[in-house]
């Protein structure tokens, strides 16, 4: 298969980018979107040119690294569809494709492709756990959790981190994947202790952190990977109005 | 150590925080549509001729007398009124600020909307300035009478029939822009106020969007059927 | 003596002194007892770097900083929960015999020592049976979301053979739930100010002064600044080296430098060659391929592997009928049938491509078949069990497998070799401790299924925190100045390997090296190996990296994120493990687990332990002109070491 590629090119943080476009040929349609970027990539070293930086690293659809907008959508035209599992043969042959990084004010871009998602991280210190020392904890049968609560709370956590609602986000917001943090901890009777200094560091955070407001636009439910749905976010919303009354 | 990119976090009470904001525009937005109903609904008397709907409009100014001192309905929801937009405008104001700032950078390819309220931001936001548009327009048009050439206030039916009359159709036309404007603001967002108090679980929205919807189609048709009634002659 | 030893020369037994005498069950509560411990007020005069934000290093770092520890906490990714561990799919055992069917810590370490081939330390692996039980206390308390059942219990399920339903599972995601427990326990610490985080840093080398570990050389990936660090001890949770293979089921940037640069300073590594080869993952599907996904060995219950009986016969599976396919591992193995352990399903699947009926491209695959299921329970039952593998394995090959079965072929998977470490998870290096895959200890020469979190976690909640106060009773030790001799040396040599590569001028990039050493180790080193291929791959080894320090083309700059930089110095380490790995598997004449030899092997072709011979641990120590090798004597005290079998 052959492809156009209009690719984001940017040396370092301070510096200006723009998109490059890139042929490339004799592509399997086997090959992964991410195989197809190291086939570019080793074309442009031969050529003496530097290589196209882009985060990647579990390429099973797990660790969250992978990070493009393609064709102007967070991890590509395939829905529940990380980039690295997102395949050529879901393209084209000679399609025109766009490649950029993620854009948010929060993920300032590090080179080419690459984002900073500490922000994320910052997120979670401000409140994404429950505090369990090690050593402490009780015997695990003693507090039962309903499967319905457990099963729920598994659907929350199985959020990657990749931040792909916020690329897809009209306002740049990292509500999904904060709500679905508070989400995950907020349905284990573990997690109630906390449950709302839980909310109210972890909203400041992300205000501080420069991420924007919801306007409920779904957009960031729709091109998640994982399928998380706006349910969560209702679920923050909740627990932030009730910490924010009793906090008053 | 992961030095923190951003300036540090500002203290910043609840309420300006991004769902502090949200609640406030949810709230505020839920008494307008209150607000929009009741008006709907006393529109209509317009259909029952000049006598009732002239005396639906002076009873809503004499309400309560003489207990109460003239217009105190009228004041009292003027004064909401006033406060719920203010904190609706302020609330969208701010958002609509810190997500600007949120992406400096735009994508240069433009993708299609895929999420549970398709184009939402742009009919939002560039519907609410229309709607702002239209407001002030409506107030000099038949409160305060200013571009109206009913300037008789009790005659709230004769301001009606004239500022539709076919003659002056563009002003019907923009009556008709405004309620399209309002109908797309009204589907996001009822459900979205909802989603944001009560945030109900996947099934709950689905029903949630659907009411919206229905109300929404409700207001507009309830709104267009006066302009329409008068422009096509059926009121005069 | 055998063929091996002109590769080699062999030093004195190595022991582990740490370890507890007296009965099995005592001995953990007994090392506790006899370490020394650490004065509260004096614990944050103490500073200690950890490697790695695995399960092994995040559970490490916060429990640590718990304690009151000064931590600082390293990683190359660009968040610790990004780590590998997030990638695990089956479970977490742990002794708790929650199902009342006979379980046990004992029937767990009696396991585990069978399951590693007789080639493990009892008292480690007991030890992490004991401790298994506390890691799922530990990992609910965190609000972990393990499955379970209507009554809110706990819901357990037999993996990988056992007879025992002891593996607690989290779906699919059981690595990722416990890793981002331990993530945010680690996340709670930096947020407090007891951990230091640093992402997108990598470690280049240790510093090791007067003989202790003293401190690392770390390049912040991001501004290619190189700095040491320097702290009272450094822990390595650096993970597994399966990359060696360059074809793993390892994400893209699990590599061995942090260990090798560790041994190169003189830790030991032992066992390289323990390879773990997973029998259940997708094809490869060309030279594009760069890394290979596994499918969870949940499959092999309902699933049949089967392929033609007839060599080069390219029919579609559907019509190939019955009496022309090959159930091989029913066939071979009526007792146990398609669930025979992983190195044995893998090894079968190699022999019948090696015979030419292998199916897919390059005949490098076999069939794992659903129609029998879906006759049986109906597709939408089988959807329910394995529904998301299923999508998995079509997104990636673009075939349905409920039409078709699906086509899998072994790769590897985990390395249970690594950096040598007595019972308190200490290298011969004063001062260096290694937890998680990084180390050698629990897993012998095969890893059962669900155990790698487990000793990830025991390692890093457990164990470290409390066998490193013995070490740090003696600090804080003396500070090293930034121009002590041996931290220049440090700093210098990592100046001139990045320099070297920036400056050679090359042909060639670094995945093409990469990729051929790959294939070098797969085919010699790889599910069998024999004394002639490993020699001739020592020598192809040696070849091919002579070419990578002449012809190895890095483009861009030291101060710039720089992800072909990063790639060079990982290949080059992975050219030294690569042959260390060889000589390793040249010198070890026995099968065992995960380690085949060809010349020994039963009679109808399983693996054949000597006992008499091989009962040890081998420790390598690095030298110049060929490393020495150092024997740790294994001893039986309480699992009697049998031949295994599966008929």
């Amino acid at each position: 298969m052959k492809f156009s590629l209009r690719i984001w090119r940017q040396p370092s943080a301070d510096a200006e980018g723009r998109m490059v476009t890139y042929v490339l040929d004799d592509i399997s349609e086997d090959a992964s979107f991410l195989e197809m970027l190291d086939v570019l990539n080793e074309q442009l070293i031969a050529e003496g040119e530097d290589p196209v930086a882009f985060d990647h690293d579990c390429r099973e659809g797990i660790c969250g690294a992978c990070s493009l907008v393609i064709d102007g959508q967070p991890h590509g035209p395939q829905a529940a569809t990380t980039t690295c599992q997102l395949h050529m043969r879901k393209f084209k042959d000679g399609d025109l494709i766009d490649i950029e990084p993620w854009r948010a004010g929060a993920f300032p871009v590090v080179r080419d492709l690459v984002v900073d998602r500490t922000a994320f991280d910052r997120i979670i210190q401000a409140g994404g756990y429950i505090s369990a020392p090690t050593g402490t904890a009780p015997e695990a049968h003693s507090v039962p959790v309903p499967k319905q609560d457990a099963d729920a709370a598994f659907t929350a956590a199985a959020c990657i981190g990749c931040g792909a609602c916020v690329a897809a986000c009209p306002n740049g917001s990292g509500m999904l994947f904060m709500a679905a943090k508070v989400a995950h901890l907020g349905l284990m009777p573990q997690g109630q202790p906390e449950r709302h200094t839980r909310v109210l560091g972890m909203v400041a955070e992300h205000d501080a952190s420069g991420f924007g407001g919801c306007t409920n636009a779904g957009e960031c439910s729709a091109a998640c990977p994982k399928e998380i749905g706006l349910d969560v976010i209702g679920q923050l919303n909740r627990d932030f109005r009730k910490a924010a009354v009793r906090a008053a | 150590m992961q030095p923190r990119k951003a300036a540090p976090p500002k203290p910043q009470s609840r309420l300006r925080s991004s769902i502090g904001l949200k609640i406030v525009m949810a709230v505020s937005g839920i008494l307008l549509v209150g607000f929009i109903i009741a008006h709907m609904a006393g529109n209509l008397h317009v259909f029952e001729g000049r006598e009732e709907m002239n005396a639906y409009a002076h009873g809503l100014r004499t309400f309560g007398e003489p207990l109460l001192p003239h217009e105190s309905l009228l004041w009292v929801m003027r004064i909401g009124l006033i406060a719920a937009v203010a904190a609706h405008i302020w609330s969208a104001i701010v958002l609509t600020h810190r997500a600007i700032h949120a992406r400096p950078v735009r994508y240069a390819s433009k993708k299609p909307a895929k999420g549970e309220s398709r184009h939402a931001v742009a009919t939002m936001r560039w519907g609410a300035v229309v709607i702002v548009l239209f407001v002030i327009w409506h107030l000099l048009d038949l409160t305060w009478r200013t571009v109206n050439p009913v300037k008789d206030v009790p005659d709230a039916y004769g301001a009606v029939v004239a500022t539709f009359d076919p003659s002056r159709w563009p002003v019907t036309v923009f009556y008709l822009l405004a309620l399209v404007a309002l109908g797309f603001h009204l589907r996001h967002g009822v459900w979205s106020a909802v989603q944001t108090i009560a945030g109900p679980n996947t099934a709950w929205r689905g029903r949630t969007q659907a009411i919206a919807l229905g109300l929404a189609v409700i207001v507009v048709a309830g709104f267009a059927i006066v302009p329409l009634a008068v422009t096509f002659g059926l009121v005069s | 003596m055998n063929q091996a030893s002109e590769f080699f020369t062999v030093g004195e037994a190595v022991a582990d002194a740490k370890a507890p005498a007296g009965p099995i069950a005592e001995r953990w509560e007994q090392r506790r007892f006899s370490g020394r411990l650490v004065n509260p007020s004096n614990r944050r005069k103490l500073r200690v770097i950890v490697v790695g934000t695995g399960l092994a290093g995040a559970s490490a770092a916060a429990t640590l900083g718990e304690l009151g520890y000064r931590v600082s906490n390293y990683c190359f990714q660009d968040s610790p929960r990004r780590a590998h561990s997030i990638a695990a799919q089956g479970g977490i055992n742990a002794a708790k015999n929650y199902r009342n069917d006979g379980d046990s810590v004992h029937r767990l370490f009696y396991d585990t020592v069978k399951g590693g081939d007789f080639r493990s330390r009892e008292s480690n692996v007991h030890r992490l049976a004991e401790v298994s039980t506390e890691i799922i206390d530990q990992c609910v308390a965190q609000g972990v979301p393990f499955a379970r059942e209507y009554g809110g219990l706990l819901d357990n399920r037999s993996f990988g053979g056992a007879q025992v339903s002891r593996t607690f599972y989290a779906r699919g995601q059981t690595g990722q739930q416990l890793l981002l427990g331990a993530y945010q326990a680690l996340e709670r610490q930096v947020g407090a100010g007891a951990v230091e985080l640093h992402t997108r840093h990598e470690m280049l080398e240790l510093v090791v002064v007067e003989g202790k570990a003293r401190g690392i050389v770390v390049r912040d990936m991001v501004t290619g600044d190189i700095s040491t660090e320097m702290a009272d001890a450094v822990v390595l949770a650096t993970g597994g080296y399966g990359n060696v293979f360059f074809l793993s089921t390892n994400a893209k940037g699990c590599n061995v430098t942090a260990s090798w640069r560790a041994h190169r300073q003189g830790a030991y590594f032992a066992n390289p060659c323990y390879t773990q080869i997973h029998p259940t993952c997708i094809p490869q599907s060309g030279e594009h391929q760069s890394k290979l996904t596994l499918m969870s060995e949940s499959l092999r219950n309902d699933g049949r592997v089967w392929v033609p009986k007839e060599r080069g016969d390219d029919r579609e599976p559907a019509d190939i009928p019955e009496a022309d396919r090959d159930y091989y591992l029913e066939r071979r193995y009526p007792a146990f049938g398609n669930l025979v352990p992983r190195d044995i399903a893998s090894r079968a699947a190699k022999a019948v491509c090696d015979e030419g009926r292998g199916v897919g491209p390059g005949g490098l695959g076999v069939y794992l078949d659903f129609a029998d299921a879906i006759g049986r329970l109906g597709e939408p039952a089988v959807k329910a069990k394995y529904g998301n593998l299923f999508d998995m394995y079509e997104r990636i090959t673009g075939e349905n497998p409920y039409e078709r079965p699906m086509r899998i072929y072994p790769a590897v998977h985990y390395t249970m070799g690594g950096l040598w470490v007595d019972y308190d998870l200490s290298s011969n290096i004063p001062g260096l401790f290694v937890t998680g895959e990084a180390n050698f200890s629990d897993h012998g020469a095969n890893r059962l299924g669900a155990s790698a979190l487990m000793q990830g976690l025991s390692d890093g909640y457990f164990v470290l925190p409390n066998t490193i106060s013995d070490y740090l009773a003696d600090g804080p030790f003396e500070p090293v100045p930034d121009t002590h001799e041996e931290v220049v040396a440090a700093r210098k040599a990592v100046d001139e390997r990045i320099a070297f590569f920036l400056g050679n001028d090359g042909d060639r990039t670094v995945d093409s090296f990469h990729r051929e050493l790959g294939k070098i180790m797969w085919e010699y080193c790889g599910m069998e190996r024999s004394e002639e291929g490993l020699t001739k791959a020592i020598g192809l080894v040696r070849d091919l990296k002579d070419e990578f320090w002449k012809r190895v083309k890095v483009t861009g700059k030291a101060e710039e994120l720089n992800q072909q930089l990063e790639k060079a110095g990982r290949v080059a380490d992975f050219f030294e493990l690569a042959e260390l790995m060889c000589i390793d598997a040249l010198h070890r004449t026995e099968s065992c687990g995960g380690h085949f030899r060809a010349e020994s092997q039963t009679d109808d072709g399983e693996a054949k332990r000597d006992d008499e011979n091989f009962s040890y641990v081998a420790a390598w120590e690095y030298a110049t002109e060929a490393p020495v090798l150092h024997r740790e004597a294994l001893e039986f005290e309480y699992v009697k070491p049998t031949q295994r079998s599966y008929k």
